[in-house]
């Protein structure tokens, strides 16, 4: 067993902060591009799905030539003093990138099965834009939004490519564990290796069981509530 | 208390472009299916804005293309009832209810939500979700949802379609209720002659995104202004026209002169009268009108539970291949004292109730 549990908190730290970020960014985009049409916004689909079809390294390539020194975004960082590139933040980038289209793509599906209608009525009983979105919709997408914060979850927490492009494998601070197991195969290193593999399988299983009981609980409390009605 | 609406919109399949003014008695807007009367409520209610015009509640200016305003839909406060309902499913009866009051103090909401509950007598369904109520009581707690907000028009479309036959009866008394006490503009859309004639006090007969008819729903049912609103009222019988004189027709497919009560201030083309209103005479001696009077062959009866259409021939016995000229109804228990007896029978057309159309 390696003495440095490290890549542990990082990949947690990582996918939880990218789930974070892609949940705000996935439902917002989602529920701005459910009230537009035509071919231009059509055309920004592709460019938002587009992280799911490219390989993570093109992902990561192009991620690196907007971040880095010379990039419109890492030349902004570096007036500001600072670098993105090989550093925690940039693991973050790298697992939100790639899971975006995964929270879009669920939560566009999500809120496109929300009647119409129950929108129009909220807001003929005076409730804001918001308040239609976040009492209404946003309730009523749930199941779908939920499966839509899953899917991100998994795939940042498996996100290899783009991060060892963007970030490096630097331990202690950019090493996940999809990069851990990586570099041990590549020094041959097969316990430790299997020693993450494992680890990997067991935090996946734990959170998905976690993620299916709590939903669960929810469904039958709500069942519960029924009944006494 | 008005609601006064002067709106044009274009839209795929037709355009709307109506003018009219609901007072304080309820206006029942009927038209068939596709001629404007949902999209009419919505414009009204501000969930779909129209290209040109001006929709005034009492003061208050909610549309003014002129003056570019266009008060949002959450300002308007118009209490809309969908046709589906609209209920939001994850919240109880009480939740749904007091949805709209979320800016009112909370002893307060708690209090205008039981006097909705109470009203609409949906006492104890306070924590059901919609999905666990009949329909006739889901339209009860979109009805208290739409009133809680003390909204100052009330527009009901379709209120009674989605429920079943045996349902309606009662949730149209209800609703009766609540429109009577109801102070403010209140519209009520229907594609049901019926309904219309029943919820409304003001009648709007809307065709193809015109106002066709518009005025008090006796005046409307008595003297149809056009033939498209005869018939969407209901009228089966129609005839062309030819005036003979003051106050005498010739109506030419009934192959018979009448004369005629209503003013003849427009051109007449035809002249059409009512199923209901056609009266078998007891006596065959023609009785004290013999000039209204005219000899008649049944050629077909067709039975609903407790009237029957009777398809009639005038003047001479039906021979074969020829179309019946009118249809009477009548209540069944005339149709049991007549229908043994010889042709013809006799025939009344009342000149009260025959009128006449521009068109």
């Amino acid at each position: 067993m390696p003495a440095d549990l490290s890549p542990i908190w990082i990949s947690l730290a990582t996918s939880l902060t990218a789930t974070a970020i892609t949940f705000v960014l996935g439902i917002t985009a989602a529920a701005w591009r459910e009230r537009r049409s035509g071919p231009l916004f059509a055309l920004l689909d592709g460019v938002f799905l587009l992280p799911l079809v490219l390989p993570p390294t093109v992902v990561g390539f192009l991620l690196l030539l907007l971040f880095g020194r010379n990039g419109p975004v890492g030349r902004i960082f570096l007036a500001m003093g600072t670098t993105v590139v090989f550093s925690w933040p940039a693991t973050v980038i790298a697992a939100s990138v790639v899971s975006f289209p995964l929270m879009y793509i669920t939560a566009r599906a999500a809120l496109a099965q929300v009647d119409p209608e129950l929108i129009n009525a909220a807001r003929t009983l005076g409730a804001s834009e918001w308040r239609a979105f976040h009492r209404v919709a946003m309730p009523l997408a749930a199941p779908g939004i939920l499966a839509g914060t899953i899917l991100s979850f998994a795939r940042a927490f498996g996100e290899f490519g783009a991060t060892l492009m963007l970030a490096g494998d630097i331990p202690g601070r950019t090493e996940t564990i999809p990069l851990a197991i990586y570099f041990a195969v590549e020094a041959n290193e097969m316990a430790r290796a299997a020693f993450w593999s494992v680890i990997d399988v067991g935090i996946s299983l734990a959170l998905l069981f976690g993620l299916y009981y709590w939903s669960q609980l929810q469904s039958t409390s709500r069942a519960r509530i029924e009944r006494a009605g | 208390m008005s609601l006064e609406v002067h709106i044009e919109k274009r839209l795929q399949s037709y355009s709307l472009a109506l003018d009219f003014t609901a007072g304080a008695k309820p206006l029942a807007i009927l038209g068939p299916s596709g001629a404007g009367k949902t999209m009419t409520l919505r414009c009204i209610a501000g969930l779909v804005t129209p290209d040109r015009g001006r929709i005034v509640l009492d003061d208050r200016v909610l549309f003014d293309s002129e003056k570019k305003i266009n008060v949002p839909s959450r300002e308007r406060r118009i209490g809309l009832l969908f046709q589906n309902y609209a209920l939001f499913s994850h919240m109880t009866v009480s939740e749904n209810i007091a949805f709209g009051l979320d800016r009112v103090a909370p002893d307060e909401r708690a209090h205008k939500v039981r006097r909705q509950l109470d009203a609409l007598h949906l006492a104890g369904l306070e924590s059901r979700l919609p999905r666990e109520l009949s329909g006739g009581e889901q339209q009860r707690v979109a009805l208290a949802r739409a009133l809680a907000i003390e909204p100052e028009a009330l527009l009901l479309d379709e209120p009674l379609s989605a429920l079943d036959t045996h349902l309606r009866s009662q949730v149209e008394h209800q609703l009766l209720s609540t429109l009577a006490a109801f102070e403010g503009s209140s519209l009520v859309v229907t594609h049901n002659i019926e309904e219309a004639y029943r919820l409304g006090e003001e009648m709007l007969v809307l065709t193809k995104g015109r106002v066709a008819a518009f005025g008090p729903k006796e005046e409307v049912f008595r003297r149809p202004p056009t033939l498209d609103v005869a018939r969407l009222t209901g009228c089966k019988n129609f005839s062309r026209a030819a005036v003979i004189s003051k106050g005498m027709i010739e109506a030419v497919d009934w192959g018979c002169r009448l004369r005629v009560s209503q003013p003849m201030t427009q051109p007449v083309v035809h002249a059409g009268i009512r199923a209901h209103q056609i009266d078998f005479l007891e006596s065959t001696d023609g009785g004290a009108n013999p000039e209204h009077t005219f000899p008649c062959w049944v050629m077909e009866a067709s039975e609903t539970p407790f009237r029957i259409t009777l398809y009639l021939k005038l003047h001479s016995a039906p021979r074969p291949g020829e179309q019946p000229q009118l249809q009477a109804e009548v209540f069944k228990e005339k149709w049991q004292r007549f229908k043994d007896r010889p042709f013809p029978w006799h025939v009344r057309l009342d000149p009260d109730a025959v009128f006449l159309l521009p068109d």
